[in-house]
């Protein structure tokens, strides 16, 4: 059956046929696949692991519902784009969701400009922010003009975001803020510093490293520069951030305290003595509307819901996404269930 | 391994960070666990590519037929496809966005631009290639130009056809990994959100490489079908 | 519908400003971003990248494609080697060389190279094939050596369909340099992967611009093809059908 002519002959320009590729090997992968595919999607269970620790859970913690609620309009949670907001973006709209309202999820809008925009003209009802980023991206506050204290940074955003018929929810117990850090090693091979003052003249044949606006920012590179003095020898900017420890790009990374990586012990981060980073604690930003909708009982919710999410518990979190490779929504839903407050 | 501690509800587990997911390694174990996470980004692929090719398909069919009678428009509509073809897919998912906003059509609207190329440069060259022998004789046994067209042109044409289908199809399997860039989701969506991690890549590319060879087979598989004399003639 | 038309002509107006002017990046005030000035240095450093994976896939390719196609050998891998090439999604190319071997400059040099491998190589086999039996039987018959016949014969035969297999290459590869970002290379791709900074001016603005290279590009190479086409074979209308390579005319390898 098959044709005595050449494959040339056939395969090439001006005859009319075409050729088909070798096909059995990529085939028998891909059926493979194509089956596993099929079956983890008709068993799709997503009990794994998150909920052994919950014999302890305090049953009287899990949200009710509120009454009225299921008639509200929808409510569309957003989020900006990076595993943390992914998480948190996840754990209100779920949290919002056992109270009874319908939820839509609006998460990865992008940065915290493209989110408020979204936010003002209510493409989005809510998503959580950092209240130091607040001041100086919206509101235009000088780095060094933000209150150096989490409740006054708070009440600042709350009174700026009012103006705008925007509700500044309470803030979270933990605060995401910038630490230098760096490998153990490193900082055995220095001395051990506590504070980035400890740093002052020892990073000269250091390479830093940060997110490409972090060179000019006054909150990242420059302001570090600036305030402590302390000069490097090199910036390379990078999205990646303790991979470029791990492959020598760079010594010393710009981190977040909550990373995923911290929580490790492979790297150590230097504390901020003379306050330069203002507080960076989460507030949730609500349109007025919706928060009127939700009620002062909505409200508890959401404050009950981020209580335990101190430095360590959001590490945590962050450390499932992002070593671990689990899906942020699961991630927000174990977090729930252990803590006791959906089933 | 890993030791937990409870702190408050939440299981706080002690990491080395040495785990193979750490590592952004190939980790099966994982890909198990997390397969279910590329259901709805490779249907929405395979929604993207067949939509998209049987709309250009259409399109590009019909603009061919009508060139191949109106001469004077292959060259506006050779050229026009010759300027879109040399603009970047992500650039013109880009540059829909300010126009047909951000989501599924825009996607549609791009993938179906670039289909269009390159069905409507294999019909034509298919129908150009028909042999003036057998116009001749159709014209001569009393057949309508329409009847020329179906009976005759269209058929021989088909190998190139095909030929154009299955590249078009294969390239829009490619090209519908960048539609993320305008909000269309696809299985570029995955790859983009974890581009270091082996296990991610080595999972979302084999399903994209498979489904451009099952599609290529299966549109090989059509032309077979449709094309009995050859089979006989390669019998 | 005249709204609709006003907020469109208003993003692309601010896109076109933002490749002339710099300005202020949305991310932070102090940060100016950008105007002619960058937007010339990543359109260099997008040309650069291009022409050196150009270049290592064209040099591995020519020499593989005069090699196979005058012993006669290596027809299936060098006819398919464009369907697999068509078969496997730029981005997933660039992805693997990013996960398994790393970022940088040379790990997505060397996989845009690739990309540019398959049409040279399919071209080159192709053309070589397709050079009339009789020229070489005459060459061999002077007493010509397999290299001397390559070098003398085959290969000035071949260049017009070698050419026109680097053009395709090169439009491929400059356009899939735009999401060389992904890897920490700089292009003109930068403000579109790195959208936080430059933002959706800067998006759009690049987008146009990353257009307007891939087009310059493709229609200087066109050019030169025309320039460095002998006469003889240009006058295509009287030669035998296996001189004329219509398929390959075709888009036979993807744009990004």
């Amino acid at each position: 059956m098959r044709s005595k002519r050449s494959t040339s002959e056939r395969c090439s320009a001006d005859r009319r046929s075409t050729c088909a590729p070798a096909l059995r090997l990529p085939l028998a992968i891909l059926s493979a696949l194509l089956l596993a595919l099929g079956l983890a999607a008709c068993g799709n269970d997503d009990d794994e692991g998150g909920g052994g620790g919950g014999s302890q859970a305090a049953s009287g913690e899990q949200i009710q519902k509120i009454s009225g609620a299921g008639s509200k309009p929808t409510i569309t949670v957003g989020s900006k784009n990076f595993t943390e907001q992914y998480i948190l973006g996840n754990i209100y709209a779920d949290a919002l969701s056992a109270a009874g309202f319908k939820v839509k999820k609006s998460l990865d809008l992008g940065s915290e400009v493209v989110a408020y925009k979204a936010l003002r003209q209510g493409e989005v009802d809510a998503y959580p922010e950092y209240t130091g980023t607040a001041l100086t991206a919206f509101f235009k506050v000088p780095v060094q003009k933000v209150p150096k204290e989490k409740q006054a940074t708070f009440d600042q955003v709350k009174a700026e975001t009012a103006k705008e018929q925007i509700t500044a929810l309470p803030p979270t117990p933990f605060e995401n803020t910038y630490r230098l850090a760096m490998s153990k090693e490193l900082w055995n091979k220095l001395g051990k510093p506590k504070t980035m003052s400890d740093l002052k003249g020892k990073t000269e044949d250091l390479k830093v490293s940060g997110f490409p606006e972090c060179k000019k920012r006054i909150d990242c590179l420059l302001g570090v520069e600036q305030t402590y003095g302390l000069k490097f020898g090199g910036f390379v900017a990078s999205e990646e951030k303790y991979d470029v420890i791990e492959n020598n790009s760079a010594d010393v990374i710009f981190g977040f305290t909550t990373d995923g990586e911290l929580t490790t012990g492979k790297y150590v981060t230097v504390d901020d003595d003379k306050t330069l980073f203002p507080p960076y604690n989460v507030s949730l930003l609500m349109r007025n509307q919706t928060f009127e909708e939700i009620g002062p009982e909505g409200q508890k919710v959401i404050e009950q819901v981020q209580k335990p999410l101190t430095e360590k518990v959001m590490g945590e979190l962050n450390s499932r996404v992002d070593l671990d490779k689990q899906e942020p929504e699961k991630v927000a839903k174990d977090y729930l269930r252990s803590e006791g407050f959906i089933k | 391994m890993n030791s937990w501690l409870q702190l408050g509800q939440l299981e706080i587990r002690e990491r080395q960070g040495g785990t193979c997911e750490a590592n952004n390694g190939f980790c099966p174990d994982w890909i198990a666990d997390n397969l279910h996470r590329y259901v709805d980004p490779f249907l929405q692929h395979i929604f993207l590519t067949v939509v998209s090719v049987a709309i250009g398909f259409v399109i590009a069919f019909a603009l061919a037929l009508i060139a191949h009678r109106k001469r004077w428009l292959l060259p506006p509509l050779s050229a026009s496809a010759q300027i879109l073809y040399a603009i970047p897919s992500v650039a013109l998912f880009l540059l829909l966005l300010p126009i047909t906003g951000r989501g599924t059509v825009t996607g549609l609207v791009a993938l179906v631009s670039y289909t269009l190329i390159f069905i409507f440069v294999n019909v034509t060259a298919g129908l150009e290639a028909v042999p003036k022998e057998s116009v001749d004789a159709a014209r001569g046994m009393g057949l309508t130009e329409r009847q020329l067209l179906w009976r005759v042109e269209v058929p021989l044409a088909l190998p190139e056809i095909f030929a154009g289908l299955r590249i078009a199809t294969t390239t829009t399997v490619g090209l519908a990994a960048l539609a993320f860039f305008a909000g269309a989701g696809g299985l570029g969506e995955e790859i983009n959100a974890d581009k270091g991690f082996q296990s991610n890549i080595a999972v979302a590319g084999a399903l994209a490489i498979g489904l451009a060879l099952v599609l290529d087979l299966l549109i090989l598989i059509v032309q077979w079908l449709m094309t009995p004399w050859r089979r006989a003639a390669a019998a | 519908m005249s709204l609709v038309l006003a907020n469109v002509l208003n993003d692309f107006g601010g896109a076109i400003e933002f490749l002339f002017k710099q300005q202020p990046s949305q991310l932070d005030p102090n940060t100016e971003v950008g105007g002619i000035s960058e937007m010339l240095d990543l359109t260099l450093k997008h040309l650069a990248l291009s022409a050196s994976a150009v270049a290592i896939g064209t040099a591995v390719a020519i020499p593989l494609g005069l090699y196979l196609g005058h012993h006669r050998k290596g027809e299936f891998a060098a006819i398919n080697a464009s369907n697999v090439g068509r078969a496997i999604p730029t981005l997933v190319l660039l992805t693997v060389f990013i996960a398994y071997i790393g970022v940088g400059f040379v790990p997505i040099m060397l996989s845009l190279a690739l990309l540019a491998l398959p049409p040279v190589l399919t071209n080159t086999w192709v053309a070589v094939t397709q050079v009339e039996r009789d020229s070489v039987d005459a060459a061999r018959g002077m007493g010509m050596t397999d290299t001397e016949i390559i070098r003398q014969v085959e290969l000035p035969l071949s260049l017009p369909t070698i050419f026109a297999g680097i053009r395709v290459a090169a439009v491929n590869v400059v356009a899939t340099a735009t999401i060389a970002p992904l890897g920490s290379v700089d292009s003109l791709g930068t403000p579109i992967i790195s959208g936080n900074v430059y933002g959706a001016d800067g998006r759009l603005g690049a987008a146009i611009a990353v257009s307007v290279l891939t087009l310059a590009v493709s229609g200087a190479l066109a050019a030169l093809q025309r320039a460095v086409t002998p006469e003889g074979l240009k006058l295509g209308a009287g030669e035998p059908q296996r001189r004329r390579l219509p398929n390959l005319r075709r888009r036979e390898a993807a744009t990004p």
